[in-house]
């Protein structure tokens, strides 16, 4: 009887072992693609909203995986994702020169923006420029929370801070190697001033203490670009499918249902397709 | 008790075990002496002498458990089918019943007759009424009638028993002893090993007598009770070593 | 505190409001771990019971490695797995990289080492009882191993148990491998990082309320069920 009823579960784990692998083997067969893209995207909703859209026209799925620039373009070298959706224009044309990818097409922008704690020991909020801004916060050497992951945010920061003419160093600058989202949550946590994408800004839900002290700036624009993969490099990846998401995002109705997207009535993300599509 | 359900099986003569210029050693301490030894027939053996002197070894060398550092241990033509009993009865995590029905299953029984076999061996032993009760939270006493009970299924030629009735009260002791006169009766040798005076009397027909790792005396039980021919062996019937 | 802002409200709303979504994600978290625990235990419960029971050269140096492997860190335990699945490895033309399988394959190498480590001691313990009697009974090594596999299994419930919880609280290899998909590979633990990602820390507090009730109801059943069977068989 024992041994019965112990064969039976196993009989039965067995089978439901086998169940998901067929499921599994199921889904791939749907018209799907893998997206690997920034957690800016991501983590604000804006996939949420226009990839159904997207979906109800073509009928392909887009499979989301958000992490760090550095790692989205790591992903796609190795032919893991089938379409790169990302925001670091000298990378991306790196990447089209190396040989992993054969176009890339503005697709939208925002902008990225210097949160600090709300009494603003640096005074950064009445700077007249993104240098300035920095300028304040070295000279003052209050508490700077840095991504320091290598991601198109961190990058797009390292550059301010050169161009500010100042070497970020010192008690005062944090380097986390974390997320955005993390990153906020540590600033927050510390009371220090940060570098974040308004999108993410937008959506946090933990800032505590922090506000949004300068913004505007030129030199804070943020270019968001679809790059289509190399068919060389991969030709097993899903191509057509891959074009036809490149093509969408930068269509009229793409376009629109980016700026469709919105939290609490706030756009995050701005279409620019049409004006930018051949800076490349 | 009921008469056997293996008569005609027993009735074969049971071979001599050999032991020739056996010695063990454990991280270079000699245990045994180089032993030269014979048991044979259906006797009931036991080996007596105090603790340490090597009794437990020389039965798990003669039951094939340890091998000798030195020396030969062999069975007069085809090994015979033996059975052993531990001071402190090793049971499975099973109920009574599947405790006999796994040694069946061992021995190679075909399964339909494993659980008849199994409830003759627990009526002989008293023991149905607790058939289906975890063989582990039985008394010291049910315990032990249930290894002899496994060791009946298992037909054995040569039974030992090492020290089966040290942890026991009286009326169980009784019970393991009258069980064991049951296997010799159907023609199992017996090899038991105890220190109680006593019960030595009551059982044995010859004696092995260890000191220290040596096999003093090999005689028939009334001539070691009677005059023993080792100081040793003296001192200890007498009462005089401290074991 | 407004009652939105506190993780156990927020728990509460999730777990009575039997989201869809929330479901989906539940089931693919256990069915993720199971069935790695489930595989790791095929593999693992025979390999430790073999570590016991018999002496071989290497058997020292294969002991300290399954514990040293206990303390595996699962990020690393992915990177390994990405590593073979991806396109560019070993075993890319799968295509298994970011699907549920591949976290299955990640959660087993989590889990194996803790069970077949767990399991050898267990069987070594048990195998010191059993040994003489069941030598006596004429049984070699391969014949014990059912046997004391079958005689440890309350012991071996607590460590299969284990090796669950391990597999259960993992996010750094599922992370990974799986890639979060949102329906496709988001399982607990990676929505708790996405949440508090997004600073959204009630929400993300509440998922791991819910998976923590998740897991000790589960551990709740297999106590009962074990401590029935004891009772019941000793």
């Amino acid at each position: 009887m024992k041994k019965t009823t112990t064969l039976a579960s196993a009989g039965f784990l067995t089978s439901g072992l086998v169940g998901l692998l067929w499921s599994a083997s199921l889904l791939a067969r749907d018209d799907f693609i893998t997206l690997a893209s920034t957690t800016s995207t991501e983590n604000s909703g804006l996939f949420n909203a226009i990839i159904a859209t997207f979906t109800d026209a073509t009928g392909i799925n887009v499979r989301v995986v958000a992490v760090g620039t550095g790692q989205a373009f790591e992903i796609a070298r190795r032919g893991d994702a089938d379409s790169l959706l990302v925001h670091d224009t000298a990378g991306e044309v790196q990447f089209i020169a190396d040989g992993y990818a054969s176009e890339r097409l503005d697709v939208m922008y925002n902008d990225f923006v210097i949160v600090g704690p709300s009494d603003d020991p640096a005074d950064v909020s009445s700077s007249d420029n993104v240098a300035d801004a920095l300028v304040r916060i070295a000279e003052s050497e209050s508490p700077f929370a840095s991504r320091g992951d290598d991601s198109g945010t961190n990058r797009a920061e390292l550059r301010l801070w050169k161009d500010a003419g100042i070497t970020p160093q010192g008690a005062w600058y944090r380097e986390l190697g974390s997320g955005m989202g993390p990153t906020l949550n540590t600033a927050a946590g510390m009371n220090a001033y940060s570098f974040t994408d308004r999108a993410t800004w937008v959506a946090f839900q933990n800032p505590q203490d922090l506000v949004l002290l300068f913004e505007g700036d030129d030199a804070l624009f943020n270019q968001y670009a679809s790059v289509l993969l190399s068919e060389q490099q991969h030709p097993h990846l899903k191509h057509a499918l891959a074009a036809q998401w490149h093509q969408w995002l930068v269509s009229e109705k793409g376009q629109q249902a980016i700026a469709d997207f919105n939290v609490n009535g706030q756009p995050l993300f701005f279409p620019n397709a049409q004006s930018l599509s051949n800076t490349q | 008790m009921n008469a056997s359900i293996f008569p005609a099986s027993l009735l074969t003569i049971v071979p001599a075990l050999h032991f020739e210029q056996v010695s063990f050693e454990h991280r270079d301490h000699r245990l045994l002496a180089p032993t030269t030894l014979t048991l044979s027939g259906c006797q009931r053996t036991l080996i007596m002498g105090p603790n340490g002197a090597g009794k437990s070894l020389l039965m798990r060398l003669a039951h094939g458990l340890l091998s000798p550092s030195s020396g030969n241990i062999h069975w007069q033509g085809k090994p015979p089918a033996q059975a052993m009993v531990f001071q402190r009865p090793v049971l499975l995590r099973r109920s009574a019943i599947d405790n006999l029905t796994y040694a069946l299953a061992v021995s190679g029984v075909p399964r339909r007759q494993r659980k008849n076999i199994a409830l003759q061996a627990l009526e002989k032993f008293g023991l149905v009424a607790l058939a289906k009760r975890p063989a582990r939270v039985l008394s010291g006493g049910e315990q032990q009638r249930l290894a002899l009970a496994r060791a009946w299924l298992l037909n054995p030629a040569v039974l030992f028993l090492d020290e089966p009735t040290a942890a026991l009260d009286p009326a169980a002791i009784k019970a393991v002893e009258d069980a064991v006169n049951e296997f010799h009766h159907n023609g199992t040798r017996i090899i038991m090993t105890t220190h109680d005076l006593h019960q030595a009397h009551r059982l044995a027909d010859e004696v092995v007598f260890m000191y220290g790792g040596q096999v003093l005396e090999h005689t028939p039980a009334h001539r070691f009770f009677d005059t023993p021919a080792s100081t040793q062996a003296g001192a200890f019937l007498r009462g005089e070593l401290v074991w | 505190m407004t009652a939105s802002d506190n993780p156990f409200y927020t728990a509460l709303t999730l777990i009575l409001g039997m989201d869809s979504a929330l479901i989906a994600i539940v089931m693919l978290s256990l069915k993720v771990s199971l069935i790695a625990v489930l595989t790791a235990s095929l593999l693992a419960l025979p390999l430790g019971a073999a570590l016991a029971l018999w002496r071989f050269p290497g058997r020292n140096a294969l002991i300290v490695l399954l514990n040293a492997l206990m303390g595996l860190p699962p990020v690393v335990a992915g990177l390994c797995v990405y590593l073979l699945l991806s396109r560019a490895g070993p075993l890319g033309q799968f295509g298994l990289l970011f699907t549920p399988t591949a976290m299955v394959i990640a959660q087993t190498i989590l889990v194996f080492p803790i069970i077949a480590a767990l399991t050898r001691q267990q069987v070594e313990t048990l195998h010191n009882e059993y040994a003489e009697q069941l030598r006596s009974l004429g049984l070699n090594q391969l014949r014990m191993m059912p046997t004391l596999l079958w005689d440890a299994r309350f012991g071996l419930l607590t460590v299969i148990l284990a090796g669950f919880g391990r597999a259960s609280a993992e996010v750094g290899a599922v992370m990974i491998v799986g890639g979060n998909i949102d329906g496709v590979t988001r399982v607990m633990t990676t929505s708790i990082v996405l949440e508090t990602s997004k600073g959204n820390l009630p929400l993300a507090l509440g998922l791991g309320i819910v998976l923590l009730s998740l897991v000790t109801l589960i551990n709740a059943l297999a106590h009962m069920v074990s401590e029935t069977a004891k009772r019941r068989l000793g």
